[in-house]
């Protein structure tokens, strides 16, 4: 009855080791088999059972992820369609590559706030009763998916795509001209003019790409900077919060170089978190490249994690970085409770309020929970809440962005391939359509007002 | 002095396009039909430009043809010019367009109804409806007639509460001072109905005579021309050309030295006017960096020396317009015979009619053609001849014919009407199609006629010859399919006449079709047909090969919506109850109370979150309702 196929992260996102993609709906196996390598074939398998294997781009041909794929025939499943559910262990980097392959496929697209709640109704899984509680549901998933989606797309993005749909827009309104009056004296629609306008749009998507690639436009968790002066911790914080060793750690101050990016669920909070080289003056060349990033590293950030150890003298670095931090979210960590203090404590005091200022030992594991309370404290307090709805989202609009882009290359095809500029319309309408997706806007009707107001038009 | 005029199963009133196609297609469906107008003299009257078609209304002209409705044999009858426009574009966007005699059509149309069975053509102005039981039953015309029936159409164009601006003129009348029409406004409005206050306005016409057409670019008619129905053959109506002009600086000197002087800058226009046809005036201030705007000259007629001076519509004074001609190359002397003019009137707001053009709140009463707020001779034929088929089904207690937004522009245009409501008198284009490729003009029998076989509107000789057309354009492409073409001289020299890339092996016909520069004749050559086709099927043949991949594309489009389409909504669902929805929502289902999931989806406003609660509200209140037995 339904027949698109949805997918979505349906494990909260940063919590608990294990995510699980569930994608639903007719095409549901062979999306999966598609970037499924294993020693099963899928397409045959039976139903209700699991499988191991091996998630691969296709493109690259790179492996992404182990994983655990379970396949559920319909209507034998949740949502009464064909179900494949993945399992994957790894950081919440690769669980979205899952993601990405999948939605990148035709005919899938991200699902909706309940949508696998509102198929499993509607298929008659579940039971009359539980009608209204689908629909409340329903309501209150796509009020907080809108208001996040709203958060996301707002500012920068938003008037990005904005900009981008109105030169789309502009031409699709050129070409309707072309076709709706003929015989007004507006300039005749040509390839070449198609092809220019088209390769414009391109070249910005793939510059808005080139950003989402790196994370930038779209923010997954709270951007969390780790910062203090080298060899006071730093990556062994971040190791003991990822419980990985990413980072490099050594005594030798200023090893770590690059800006190293961790995914953390702490106390329910997902935290991007950003190991900086360490902040100090340096003569080094490479390693002031180091330094410089990790400052516009600590500009990015919602919150910081300003680390001291508790065994040295406050140093100048450390009072600047004070005076640069006093107005910023931050908490105060002093490391090395094990070792003997000669940390002028007061004089922090001074600077930071009680609850930002929290005493640990990260080698002897002492004091994890007190930095986790004071994360909870300053951010979670209610406010906040783990938001699995936004890397959904930030799939989605990777995907349509991609889409986009695709739509827009066969529009250049076409072009070459001798077809009507009423068939070439189609394209560059999609591309429309696609970006307003992203933005939440898709009404038919600007076409026609862009149309009227940028044409003289009349009998 | 009221009197017992007569019972019908359906009345019309007014008789312009709307009112034509709605009167002939009650009569030809078996219902005793009237059709009322003011003045029998301006039946099927244009009282603007003398064409018809275009991109996207010719479309129409050839749906309403292939649903058996008039307006497509009667100016195939009566075209002075005829020209496929967008040649140059794909095959869904080509588009007749025809010059029409204007006397010869009105006088082919009337005598067409007069000719008509069950179809009683009287003049008389209708000032009351009868109602009872809250639905219409007749009207009573201002000489007191009371007549009878069970489905009234009203189709009042611009005469309802009609006011025509002149500069600084302005007096009650109806299009070319004509009687307007008053008295029924307040009866819709004592019925419960919102009206909203819409204009329009038509340009000058000059005389022949005194144009100096050596100044002008001849336009003339195609050599060997299509036409709108599917049943003309063969004319040999003489066509006459248009002519081309430009407005000049003084032109617009003129018009922007007497802005105080035009009502539309003035404010004594309130009604709103399309966007799509602005007034001279407006065109000059809103597109001030525009240095010329195409004039074209048209001819009314075979037997009048009138012209119709498109692109020059306007309300300003008399004294102006004249000015305003004469600043335009080819015009310097030329003679105003009529004054343009704007013109006010009521219109119904549409949102408030079921998508059969039923109105909500007095079953029996139906709206079509301007009234419910559109504009243009064709989209007024086109909900005329589907309110008429509503109306005679209803009566004939038979269930309502609504056509698709895949099926058709009418479908496009009603949708649009009665979901979303119209700011402004609406025009259709090609791109409020979301199936543009499916809703061409070629194959508007292959979707409509179906339709009007089934109706009754279609004959059984005329639905014969179009089931073997079908037919054999189906054999002619399974043909080509399996035929093979030899990779020899004769294919290697017609592939570079077209300059089209070799082909190495033999390969099907169908494949060489499917490229761009090789068409249909071209593969007679190589391959040529045992079938009888004509002109019209190998056209036929050539587009659904060559466009196949588009097309499939937009038919699965349809058929994934399409089943949100046949989710319908039972009326008695009160959105009130409904648990989620958000309170815009609720107001604008209630409001609108769509008939399918479908409909419901495109109101603004109805968010997709909203569709999905009310889909689940639905599969909730069906199972309740089969729980109940």
């Amino acid at each position: 009855m339904i027949e698109d196929t949805i997918a979505a992260i349906s494990t909260a996102v940063g919590e608990g080791g294990i995510a699980v993609i569930r994608v639903s709906g007719q095409d549901a196996v062979p999306t999966a088999a598609r970037i499924f390598r294993s020693k099963s074939n899928l397409m045959e398998v039976d139903s209700h059972t699991v499988h191991y294997g091996h998630i691969v781009d296709l493109k690259t041909k790179e492996t992404v992820e182990e994983v655990l794929l379970t396949v559920m025939r319909g209507p034998r499943s949740f949502t009464a369609e064909d179900v494949v559910e993945i399992s994957t262990h790894g950081g919440f980097i690769s669980v979205k590559k899952v993601l990405d392959l999948i939605l990148q496929q035709e005919g899938v697209r991200a699902a909706e706030p309940g949508e696998f709640t509102k198929r499993a109704f509607i298929n008659g899984r579940i039971d009359l009763a539980q009608a209204e509680a689908v629909m409340d549901l329903i309501r209150s998933k796509s009020d907080r998916a809108f208001s996040i989606a709203l958060k996301q797309v707002d500012g920068k993005l938003s008037r990005m795509i904005k900009a981008l749909r109105g030169q789309v827009i502009e031409l699709l309104a050129h070409i309707e001209v072309n076709i709706d009056y003929p015989e007004h004296d507006v300039e005749e629609m040509t390839s070449n003019y198609i092809r220019e306008q088209c390769s414009k749009v391109i070249e910005q998507l793939d510059g808005l790409l080139k950003t989402a690639d790196e994370g930038k436009i779209l923010r997954e968790g709270i951007t969390t900077a780790i910062v203090g002066r080298p060899n006071v911790g730093k990556s062994s914080l971040l190791n003991a919060l990822a419980q990985e060793n990413k980072a490099i750690v050594t005594d030798i101050p200023g090893t770590t170089r690059d800006v190293i990016e961790e995914f953390v669920s702490v106390g329910g909070i997902p935290l991007k978190l950003l190991d900086t080289a360490g902040i100090r003056e340096t003569e080094d060349v490479v390693e002031r490249i180091g330094v410089e990033r990790s400052r516009s590293a600590l500009s990015d950030a919602d919150l910081i994690l300003f680390v001291l150890n508790n065994h040295e003298p406050l140093h100048d670095d450390e009072r600047r970085l004070m005076d640069e931090l006093s107005h910023r979210p931050v908490i105060v960590i002093i490391n090395k409770t094990d070792l003997a203090g000669q940390l002028e404590i007061e004089e922090i005091e001074n600077r930071f309020p009680q609850e930002s200022i929290v005493r640990m030992s990260v080698l002897e594991e002492e004091g994890m929970d007190r930095l986790e309370a004071a994360i909870s404290s300053l951010f979670f307090s209610g406010k906040l809440e783990s938001a699995d709805l936004t890397y959904v989202s930030n799939a989605r609009h990777i995907a349509l962005l991609k889409q986009a882009k695709q739509s827009m290359m066969d529009a250049i095809d076409a072009t070459y391939n001798g077809i009507p500029i009423d068939i070439i319309q189609i394209d560059v309408r999609t591309a429309w359509e696609q970006l307003g997706e992203i933005i939440g806007d898709t009404a038919g009707d600007s076409l026609i007002d862009q149309i009227f107001s940028q044409f003289c038009l009349g009998k | 002095m009221g009197y017992e005029a007569g019972q019908f199963d359906v009345i019309v009133i007014g008789a312009g396009h709307a009112g034509c196609e709605a009167a002939l297609a009650s009569a030809r469906m078996g219902c005793d039909t009237l059709l009322l107008t003011i003045n029998l003299d301006m039946v099927a009257f244009m009282p603007c430009n003398p064409s018809i078609g275009g991109p996207a209304k010719g479309h129409v002209v050839r749906e309403i043809d292939a649903l058996g409705g008039e307006m497509g044999r009667n100016i195939d009858k009566t075209f002075i010019q005829m020209r496929m426009l967008n040649t140059g574009k794909g095959p869904a966007v080509h588009a007749l367009r025809a010059q029409a005699d204007k006397f010869l059509y009105q006088h082919t149309m009337k005598q067409t109804i007069e000719e008509t069975d069950n179809l009683t053509l009287r003049q008389g102005m209708a000032e009351e409806f009868i109602v009872e039981d809250g639905a219409c039953v007749g009207v009573i015309t201002k000489t007191g007639a009371t007549y009878r029936a069970r489905a009234v159409v009203l189709t009042t164009g611009t005469y309802l509460r009609g006011k025509v601006i002149m500069g600084e003129l302005m007096y009650e009348s109806g299009p070319n001072n004509q009687q307007p029409s008053v008295k029924l406004s307040d009866s819709l409005r004592g019925l419960g109905l919102q009206l909203v206050r819409f204009k329009t306005g038509t340009p000058p016409r000059v005389h022949k005579d005194t144009i100096d057409f050596g100044k002008t670019e001849i336009q003339p008619g195609d050599e060997n021309p299509k036409f709108f129905s599917y049943e003309t053959e063969f004319s040999d109506n003489e066509q006459l050309p248009c002519w081309l002009t430009y407005t000049s600086e003084d032109t617009h000197k003129i018009i922007n030295d007497n802005l105080h002087r035009a009502p539309m800058f003035s404010g004594a226009i309130e009604g709103t006017g399309p966007r799509y046809c602005p007034s001279i005036e407006d065109k000059i201030v809103r597109f001030a960096d525009k240095p010329k705007h195409q004039i074209f000259l048209e001819p009314e007629g075979k037997n009048t020396s009138e012209y119709y001076v498109q692109g020059l519509s306007t309300s300003m004074p008399e004294d102006v317009q004249l000015s305003i001609l004469r600043s335009i190359p080819g015009l310097e002397k030329v003679e105003m015979m009529r004054t343009g003019y704007a013109i006010e009137y009521d219109a119904v707001v549409p949102t408030q009619l079921w998508p059969t053009l039923e109105t909500k709140a007095v079953p029996g009463l139906f709206t079509a053609g301007q009234i419910n707020g559109t504009s243009g001779y064709e989209e007024a034929a086109g909900q005329g001849i589907m309110a008429g088929i509503n109306a005679a089904r209803k009566v004939q207690g038979k269930e309502a014919v609504v056509i698709q937004r895949s099926q058709g522009y009418i479908g496009v245009m009603i949708d649009d009407l009665v979901t979303k409501g119209t700011n402004d008198p609406y025009r259709l284009l090609t791109s409020r199609a979301e199936y543009r490729l499916l809703l061409r003009h070629d194959n508007a029998d292959m979707r409509l006629t179906p339709i009007g076989y089934e109706i009754g509107l279609i004959s059984e000789a005329r639905h014969q010859r179009f089931l073997m057309k079908k037919d054999l354009v189906e054999q002619e492409i399974e043909r080509l399919k399996t035929a093979k073409v030899k990779a020899d001289e004769e294919l290697h020299a017609l592939l570079a006449e077209i300059d089209s890339a070799p082909v190495q092996f033999t390969t099907d016909a169908l494949s060489l079709l499917r490229r761009p520069e090789v068409s249909y004749a071209h593969l007679e050559r190589l391959v040529p047909s045992p079938l009888a086709l004509t002109e019209e099927m190998k056209e036929q043949v050539e587009i659904q090969v060559k466009y196949a991949g588009y097309i499939e594309k937009q038919l699965l489009q349809v058929e994934r919506l399409g089943k949100m389409e046949k989710k319908r909504i039972p009326d008695d669902i009160d959105y009130a109850d409904v648990r989620g929805l958000a309170s815009e929502a609720k107001q604008k289902l209630s409001d609108i109370r769509p008939l399918s999931i479908g409909q419901a989806s495109r109101i603004a406003g109805v968010t997709p979150a909203d569709i999905s609660i009310l889909l689940v509200y639905l599969e909730h209140y069906n199972r309740v309702v089969a729980a109940r037995g």
